[in-house]
């Protein structure tokens, strides 16, 4: 291994265990689970038919192999799809939160109890199946903004809930999406009313502890015309021999001249150096700009995870709207990720970006794939789409699918590509001037990803430097 | 101008790369202050030389000694010799996209200040002394924000490695090849930077093909490698001489023609 590769292949930080009582359901999946799911949630009929009908269909429906990627078969029985930790019904106070809990997200850089709270984010902390709390409620609610637990609104909202809930991702849009739709059990709902500018950043911490159970988390942000809010995603989970699977759905609905952005730090267990473990890490994400000049944009910071599948999306469905994604990559050890986006074209003047940096070292494999869609409608289209990709180490691989669909002549697209390797000699510069190769390596990536990493907002910022061991300064702002 | 501390002394170095033995045993001392130039034919090793006191990786030492300031020099990593003040100037030097210079320059400062225990400059503290040295050296700051050697003309990349020399402020400063690929007027310019930065503590090597750097940057010693090893020594007058007469003349009649 040269010594690139031993700065780059750094130990997981995120991996310890809470010891926890825990509600868990027995593995396996049927109606009767998935009942049984609903009815600990307390959920409305309406729900539990939504769930049914989207189990039912996922019965009929085939896992995707197109992916490139390699895994062996997964056993739906064999996964828990419940596992709640033990504790009080929720309650408006912190006070109430097991503390093993509050330090759970405390190790991991999310402080939830009030003293210590991050200033200018809100946060919902969903542990396993549930979300143990959500800060700055009462500061959001005099905004008329809502941002929830997903079962919670369910249960409060559910006229909002039921019309936007499935209206971007329908039950049956995929096998992940569907299983999801059958026995999702907790994630954040965000509704920002009409000519709000959401006063906090939004975010999410998604935390896997239990051992064999699924997470399946569902998100949904509406942004109501005019508005605009900055949503941020974490996620880590325990080191474990075993694969977990992590398939969750997120939905975003931009009204007219709405924007939306929506941020991830993927940072799931990518499994031990030799591929044993690690997350797989199969998502539905998507957006619909379904308002006159509304406006998406995800940025994805994808440094976790046994294998990623997963293509943030935009439906460019109002005119003059806007659909961006900003995405890096990083495959390790025996890592694999398909990653890329789908941008479609339907209203006229639409505009896309596309700027995706793949990283691969040690055995990693990373694929780019992403669709282009123009559709006849789509008068004065643009695209620009930008893919490069960075090998560490002579092991590793990277690969493009790019998919261009225009059915509309006045579309104008651009698409460029590069490939780049870390050499020895950039390290040896580096070096020359004083630099570890710790920094070099840091500050190459870093150069390399700067295009990403500065959509991101601050508080993310931060997070990616820890996670890439990046240092961002200079490049951030 | 003897009585000054040697500051490198090289002792029957010999390396070699794949396989390939470039030094054969070069012996050479250079002491604080003074400036020294290595010339010498296509192929002889003085890139080597300057390569192998740096310390890359790619050139194996397999025999000989040097002594930085009286402590083994191959015993140091390539950074730890870069933060106790050797620098090369490298002939090509590499581009690493989306760093600035000016945020590139600053860690290097940095990376070096911590080694010696003094507090790291903030970006502010850093711009003022970047500031100075461009004036010092009679240049204007229009590449700082541009991304390291990216894009840069032949030209540009050299002087960038010379305003690098400059801020780091090393005791030895290696110029590998530093005048190739340069027009007239864009040497004079390096050369006179290089001229403000001589001083009593601070000492160089100059590698150079051609006579021509040595009619502005004016040594004290001379140096004709050839072969992987010394086989001439002498003061400014013997470039000249190299100038009027090649190299052929000084080439060990045994080991024939170099490549």
């Amino acid at each position: 291994m040269t010594s690139i590769e031993t700065q780059v292949l750094q130990p997981y930080k995120y991996g310890f265990t809470t010891d926890i009582d825990a509600d868990i359901v027995p593995p396996g999946l049927s109606e009767d689970v998935i009942r049984l799911i609903s009815t600990k949630k307390g959920e409305p009929e309406w729900m539990l038919e939504w769930r049914l009908k989207a189990y039912r269909h996922w019965l009929t429906m085939i896992e995707p192999t197109w992916a490139n990627v390699k895994y062996g078969p997964i056993d739906y029985q064999a996964i828990s799809y419940y596992a709640a930790p033990k504790q009080l019904p929720r309650l408006d106070s912190l006070d109430q939160v097991d503390p093993k809990l509050l330090e759970t997200f405390d190790k991991l850089g999310i402080p939830i109890a009030e003293q210590k709270r991050l200033a200018g984010v809100a946060v919902d902390a969903v542990f396993d199946s549930v979300s143990v709390a959500t800060t700055f409620r009462a500061e959001l609610a005099k905004y008329g903004v809502i941002f929830c637990p997903m079962s919670e609104a369910i249960r409060e909202h559910p006229e909002l809930v039921r019309q936007y809930l499935g209206s971007v991702v329908p039950t049956n849009d995929n096998f992940f999406a569907a299983l999801n739709s059958a026995v999702f059990t907790d994630g954040s709902f965000a509704f920002i009313p009409k000519g709000v500018r959401c006063p906090l950043e939004l975010s999410t911490y998604f935390r896997i502890n239990a051992s064999s159970t699924g997470q399946f988390e569902r998100t949904l942000i509406v942004a109501e015309e005019g508005s605009h809010v900055s949503y941020l995603e974490g996620c880590s989970a325990p080191t474990r021999d075993e694969n977990q699977l992590h398939a969750a759905v997120v939905e975003l609905v931009a009204l007219d001249n709405a924007q939306i952005k929506y941020s991830t730090i993927q940072n799931w267990y990518p499994g031990d150096a030799e591929g044993k473990g690690g997350i797989y890490n199969f998502v539905t994400k998507r957006g619909a700009c379904r308002g006159m000049n509304s406006k998406i944009s995800w940025t994805q910071v994808e440094t976790g995870s046994a294998i990623t599948w997963k293509y943030p999306g935009c439906l460019l469905q109002g005119d003059g709207s806007i659909g961006e994604f900003y995405s890096v990559a990083v495959t390790n050890h025996r890592q694999q990720a398909d990653t890329g986006t789908k941008m479609i074209h339907i209203g006229k003047n639409t505009k896309s970006t596309i700027v995706s940096k793949g990283i691969s070292a040690g055995h990693g494999q990373n694929t780019y794939r992403g669709l282009v869609k123009i559709m006849k409608g789509a008068e004065g289209a643009r695209n620009y789409s930008q893919c490069d990709s960075m090998l560490i180490g002579s092991e590793c691989g990277a690969h493009t699918f790019p998919y261009i669909d225009v059915r509309n002549s006045t579309a104008i697209m651009e698409h460029e590509a590069s490939t780049s390797k870390i050499g020895e000699d950039q390290i040896f510069y580096c070096k020359q001037r004083g630099l570890s190769a710790e920094d070099a390596v840091s500050m190459i990536v870093n150069g390399f990803c700067k295009e990403v990493f500065k959509e991101l907002p601050m508080e993310f910022a931060v997070e990616a430097q820890n996670l890439l061991g990046i240092s961002l300064e200079g490049s951030v702002g | 101008m003897t009585a000054k501390p040697p500051m490198l002394e090289i002792r029957d170095l010999h390396a070699s790369v794949e396989g390939n033995e470039i030094l054969r045993g070069v012996s050479l001392t250079v002491r604080t202050g003074e400036v020294h130039a290595i010339m010498g034919p296509n192929g002889s090793g003085k890139s080597t030389l300057a390569q192998v006191l740096a310390g890359h990786p790619a050139y194996m030492v397999t025999a000989g000694s040097v002594h930085y300031d009286g402590k083994d020099l191959l015993d140091m990593d390539p950074e730890e010799r870069a933060r106790e003040g050797v620098f090369l100037a490298f002939q090509y030097p590499v581009s690493i996209r989306g760093i600035t210079n000016s945020y590139f320059l600053r860690s290097a400062v940095n990376a070096i200040r911590k080694h010696k225990g003094l507090p790291e400059l903030d970006p502010l503290d850093f711009l003022q002394v970047l500031e100075d040295k461009l004036k010092a050296i009679g240049w204007d700051d229009s590449f700082m924000n541009r991304a390291v050697n990216e894009g840069f003309s032949g030209g540009e990349k050299k002087r960038n490695e010379i305003l690098q020399l400059a801020v780091l402020e090393p005791r030895l400063a290696i110029l590998d090849e530093t005048d190739s690929g340069l027009d007239i007027d864009a040497l004079k310019t390096v050369a006179e930077a290089v001229n403000r930065l001589r001083g009593p503590d601070r000492s160089f090597v100059v590698v150079t093909h051609y006579q021509r750097l040595l009619n502005y940057i004016v040594p004290d010693y001379v140096h004709v490698l050839a072969e992987g090893r010394i086989v001439k020594s002498g003061g400014k007058e013997l470039a000249l001489a190299l100038e009027e007469k090649g190299y052929d003349w000084l080439k060990p009649a045994s080991v024939g023609t170099a490549a």
